[in-house]
């Protein structure tokens, strides 16, 4: 530290801080209250998922992809088996696609909940917390009904889904559109003409365009700062293109267009589940391809090609063809993007996740300076941080 | 298809000297360069009127050990141009005796914590890259995780906490 330095408060925001929402940890050095300098330490929760899918088979690396991005684990579940589907050429069958797309709107409803709720708290809005997680724990007793677990659903196989829906669910979901959309509406009624949370949220974290896009913000990130690109217009994937849903941009990219961005992007949502549910095809749930779907137990037991295939999948695992491949989706947070290389054989060669926080994150230190103390809850909050997806 | 070929064929009039390999798949081209020249490349990619690659996306490196190819290394860029919505990887490939690389730090801000996660997981230094630390592992740890050579189930304790500098 230099003779200036001294002159300097040093604030550590360690990882165990709850504003940090997760296992982040940022140096402060303050004049007062106004942050001068800032340090970010990541990889508190580094798991290593890269080097341990390169020990798992092609379906074993799909609980690990749960474990990524918690807030919304099929999400990741998706962009990882779409990345192997393409390689693949393997077409899953529309019911399939349309309780993927269906779930994956779920998912980033909760994940948007997720950020809103603490991160209003944050700011001093607790009414919040409860407006955000009671449709959180609506859809995940509707999550649990399909998929058999809350949080780290696993649901999503290479080729299709594990299995069909219960005969309940598509009523149960019916409820859950009813019900659900009320207490978003009620969060934005709370905040959005609110005088103390646009006091606080406007002009405060604002990142242009331009620098959103040299940063690689993703997401609704990149979205508020006017960035208009979303993987599901732009490259649709799952059947996205049949379903009608906007795009909300927002024009200042400060922490109020951030929170309304996610507002918004949870009614689209909320839009896009109601077409999927209203219009769900009868059909299979998983492609009939026998390179990667496990075959059907009459066939396993009463044929030799069903026993063989069968045989051979759960034994040698599934064989990606080899090469190297880039695949990406709109996760929660933006473009999360799998580079996958494959050497032929039934397991991964290397796995890269390009997680959207990553990106995002970085920006934070050189964003808060020039703020106060203050005004760095309500931009971490803003930028959707989680700790599971940035260290991997 | 075009969209592939736009970029590699100014890439192929621009810098012919630099390029190993090029492939136009469509909708995910890539191409194999030297490292030499690689913050002009990106700057080019990133300035030229018909390209405007000035989204970042990902830059990450990959240990082709078991491929038994050479040279053992790879830096793999991935770029979006959200104007012309074109999609480039750029592969360099280094050597495990050279295994340093200029960083396009300059080029897209985004470039810094992406090029520190190379640097932790394979070695690969980044010139006048502002702050090579590692990021992923904390800062006791020994070796480079994610070669192929380093065994996964290898411990590092970590006994004190990180005095992070400011500059």
């Amino acid at each position: 530290m230099t003779e200036k330095d001294t002159n300097y408060q040093i604030l550590n925001f360690g990882p165990a801080q709850p504003i940090m929402h997760g296992t982040l940890r940022l140096k402060l050095k303050l004049d007062g209250e106004t942050i001068v300098g800032a340090r970010m330490e990541i990889g508190y929760l580094h798991r290593c998922f890269e080097k341990m899918s390169e020990l798992q088979t092609w379906s074993g690396v799909i609980p690990y992809t749960d474990r990524l991005n918690y807030c919304s684990s099929l999400m990741n579940n998706l962009g990882y088996c779409i990345a192997v589907e393409d390689w693949m050429g393997i077409k899953v069958p529309p019911r399939g696609q349309a309780l993927r797309v269906f779930l994956n709107e779920m998912h980033r409803i909760m994940d948007h909940c997720t950020c809103l709720g603490p991160g209003l708290v944050d700011l001093g809005a607790l009414t919040n917390m409860w407006y955000t997680f009671t449709p959180r724990e609506l859809g995940y007793k509707l999550i649990e009904e399909a998929c058999g677990s809350r949080l780290t659903t696993s649901y999503l196989r290479i080729g299709g889904l594990t299995r069909d829906v219960p005969a309940t669910f598509v009523n149960r979901a019916k409820d859950f559109l009813r019900e659900a959309p009320k207490y978003l509406d009620d969060v934005r009624g709370l905040v959005e003409k609110n005088r103390i949370f646009i006091e606080r949220t406007r002009n405060v974290g604002v990142v242009n365009r331009e620098d959103a896009m040299a940063w690689g913000f993703t997401g609704p990130c990149a979205r508020a700062s006017g960035v208009n690109y979303d993987i599901r217009k732009v490259r649709p994937y799952s059947g996205y293109e049949k379903y009608d849903f906007e795009v909300p941009l927002g024009s200042n990219g400060d922490v109020y267009d951030r929170y309304l961005v996610r507002l918004e992007e949870v009614k689209q949502s909320f839009k896009i589940m109601q077409q999927v549910i209203d219009h769900l095809p009868e059909g299979p749930v998983t492609a009939d391809d026998p390179r990667t779907v496990l075959p059907p137990k009459h066939e396993t037991y009463h044929s030799i090609e069903g026993l063989m295939n069968h045989f051979k999948l759960i034994f040698d695992g599934i064989q990606v063809p080899a090469g190297e491949w880039y695949s990406f989706t709109e996760a929660a947070n933006g473009e999360l993007g799998f580079f996958v290389v494959s050497d032929g054989g039934g397991k991964p060669y290397r796995i890269k996740v390009r997680p959207p926080c990553f990106a995002i994150c970085q920006a934070i230190e050189k964003m808060v300076v020039g703020y106060m103390v203050a005004d760095l809850t309500a931009i971490v909050g803003s930028m959707n941080i989680i700790a599971g997806e940035l260290d991997r | 298809m075009a969209e592939g070929n736009v970029t590699l064929q100014k890439l192929k009039t621009q810098y012919p000297d630099e390029i190993i390999e090029a492939d136009a798949r469509p909708g995910d081209a890539s191409i194999a360069l030297k490292k030499g020249k690689i913050v002009d490349i990106c700057r080019f990619l990133r300035d030229d009127s018909d390209l405007l690659y000035r989204y970042f996306i990902d830059i990450c490196g990959v240990d082709y050990l078991e491929l038994r190819k050479k040279p053992r290394f790879a830096v793999v860029y991935h770029l979006f141009s959200l104007d012309k919505k074109h999609r480039i990887r750029l592969k360099v490939p280094i050597e495990e005796s050279d295994l340093i690389i200029d960083s396009v730090v300059d080029v897209w801000r985004g470039a810094d914590w992406f090029e520190r996660e190379a640097f932790d997981m394979f070695g690969i230094r980044f010139n006048n890259h502002p702050f090579l630390h590692r990021i992923l592992t904390h800062h006791q740890f020994v070796g480079h995780p994610l070669r192929k050579d380093y065994p996964p189930e290898q411990r590092h304790p970590c006994t004190e906490p990180w005095d992070l500098d400011f500059d």
